[in-house]
């Protein structure tokens, strides 16, 4: 494996033992203990589409390792809008650093930089493409849920047209056999193509628009948000997105270990008062977008992550 | 003996190339993949609709003075993947060639869809499908992983 542009490259041993060294890396992202693998390392940050959390993130996990990041900048003032093409960036980043994380808005840019360029590239989303590094850290986070990423039952809802997490996670908790309830509007439906290829692998796919009614089977859900823009007219968006909204008295009668998902930034998807059940896990999630980049940078800088950390409990 | 006659539609040719069983139709598209349709230096002849014992009905195309090589054929494999080529040296066939399709089609097409990276026509990376299946044909982008629409592909030729 040269970079992560699809969760293809990844086989399910290579997932298990990324995540291993996730769990490991804890007290590294938590501060609570400094160790400099990455140092005299440097990030290459090349957000063409504006991110907050995925960038941080990135930065974040370099940083806690002793490497250093280098940062585009804004697209309007970069090189970019100069009409410079993607090749040609790449070839001057390549030249800066060791590593590249980026997010395009084209489709398919993420793996045509990786063949221009010499350095692994780290996709952090290609249009309505893919963004592995996400479905990495929505698995760690299920797994230090469950214990296991095998066999469980996750719905996810919302926008499942859009939303490229919920893509790429779906053939992932495929892989480990997982059921998954796909809970939308008719207008937001899962792309048939991908429904088709997922059961052709085999997969146990149920496609709903009663996301209540089918809560308290699960054992992961994963919220999305919906976009108000996707409708025609507001009644409309407002008819509609009410059923996917989630409330802490919607959750009475669902499994106790069962885990609350989402990419965040959330809008009103989730009521505030589901933030203080047991059940509420996206704040951690979004943390976890920090230690799984860190097992992720290491893995493809070639760098070992030690069994022993210290300040580990492990 | 039917196939010796549809070859007298066209006058015989001293050299050059001839594609023959191409899909009924398609062999204005076949000139085009091959960068002939607006070339005006070399004869050309075409025969559209002929019966064929192997094919019901078929095309055939002749190309005067120009050996057509085996990577200019390649790219028929979108339109007529199952075509016979005959390289023709003073009025009798010297050499004979098949489309080769391989695992990709490259630099011959610009793929479908419209947010893929390879839309900016400046980007310098080749242009690469991938076949996923032969028969029928199946293409999917190497880049974006959209699977290709062949009707609106061959609009979409370099
Ligand atoms: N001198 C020529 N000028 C024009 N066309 C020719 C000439 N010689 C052969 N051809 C054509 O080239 C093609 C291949 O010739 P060949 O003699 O191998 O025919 P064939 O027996 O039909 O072969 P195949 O098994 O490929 O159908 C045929 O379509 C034939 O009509
Ligand atoms: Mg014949
Ligand atoms: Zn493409």
């Amino acid at each position: 494996m040269k970079g992560l542009i699809t969760m293809d490259d990844l086989t399910n041993e290579d997932i298990h033992s990324i995540l291993a060294d996730a769990e490991r890396l804890l007290p590294v992202a938590r501060g609570e203990s400094y160790l400099p693998l990455l140092q005299g390392k440097i990030l290459g940050n090349l957000f063409f589409e504006p991110s907050t959390r995925t960038r941080m993130s990135f930065e974040t996990a370099m940083k806690r390792l002793g490497g250093d990041v280098v940062n585009l900048g804004d697209v309007k003032t970069s090189s970019v809008v100069k009409g410079e093409t993607l090749f040609d960036t790449i070839q001057m980043v390549d030249g800066y650093t060791d590593i590249i994380a980026m997010r395009h808005p084209r489709q398919g840019a993420a793996r045509y930089a990786q063949d221009a360029a010499r350095v692994p590239i780290l996709n952090g989303g290609d249009g309505a493409g893919h963004h592995p590094t996400q479905t990495m850290l929505d698995l760690f986070t299920i797994q230090q849920s469950h214990g296991t990423l095998e066999g469980l039952t996750v719905i996810l809802a919302g926008d499942l047209r859009y939303g490229r997490t919920v893509h790429s996670l779906s053939h992932a908790l495929v892989r480990f056999g997982c059921r998954l309830i796909f809970a939308s509007p008719d207008l937001l439906r899962m792309p048939t193509e991908i429904v088709e290829d997922l059961r052709e692998h085999g997969a146990d796919v149920t496609e709903t628009e009663d996301l209540l009614g089918n809560i308290n089977q699960a054992d992961v859900v994963y919220m999305t948000r919906i976009q108000k823009e996707r409708f025609a007219d507001e009644d409309e968006y407002a008819k509609v997105a009410g059923a996917y909204k989630l409330h802490a008295r919607d959750l009475a009668n669902v499994k106790s270990e069962m885990v609350i998902l989402h990419p965040l930034p959330r809008v009103d998807e989730i009521h505030p008062s589901v933030d203080e059940t047991r059940h509420a896990r996206y704040f951690e999630q979004a943390f976890n977008g920090v230690v799984a980049r860190m097992a992720l940078l290491c893995r493809l800088l070639n760098i070992e992550v030690p069994a022993k950390i210290p300040g580990g409990d492990a | 003996m039917a196939e010796e006659h549809n070859m007298r539609r066209v006058t015989a040719i001293k050299n050059g190339t001839v594609i023959d069983h191409i899909p009924s139709g398609q062999a204005l598209k076949v000139l085009e993949l091959l960068n002939l349709s607006g070339d005006t230096s070399v004869p050309v002849s075409l025969v559209m609709n002929v019966p064929s014992k192997k094919m019901g009905a078929k095309d055939i195309i002749k190309v005067e003075d120009r050996e057509l090589t085996q990577s200019e054929l390649d790219r028929l494999a979108l339109v007529a993947p199952d075509s016979s080529i005959a390289i023709i040296r003073v009025y009798s066939v010297a050499e004979k060639l098949n489309v080769n399709l391989g695992d990709e089609v490259r630099n011959v097409v610009r793929c479908t869809f419209s947010n893929c990276i390879t839309q900016n026509p400046r980007e310098p990376l080749p242009h690469r499908l991938k076949v996923i299946r032969t028969a029928p044909l199946a293409l999917r982008c190497h880049y974006c992983q959209r699977p290709q629409d062949l009707d609106e592909l061959v609009l979409n030729l370099l």
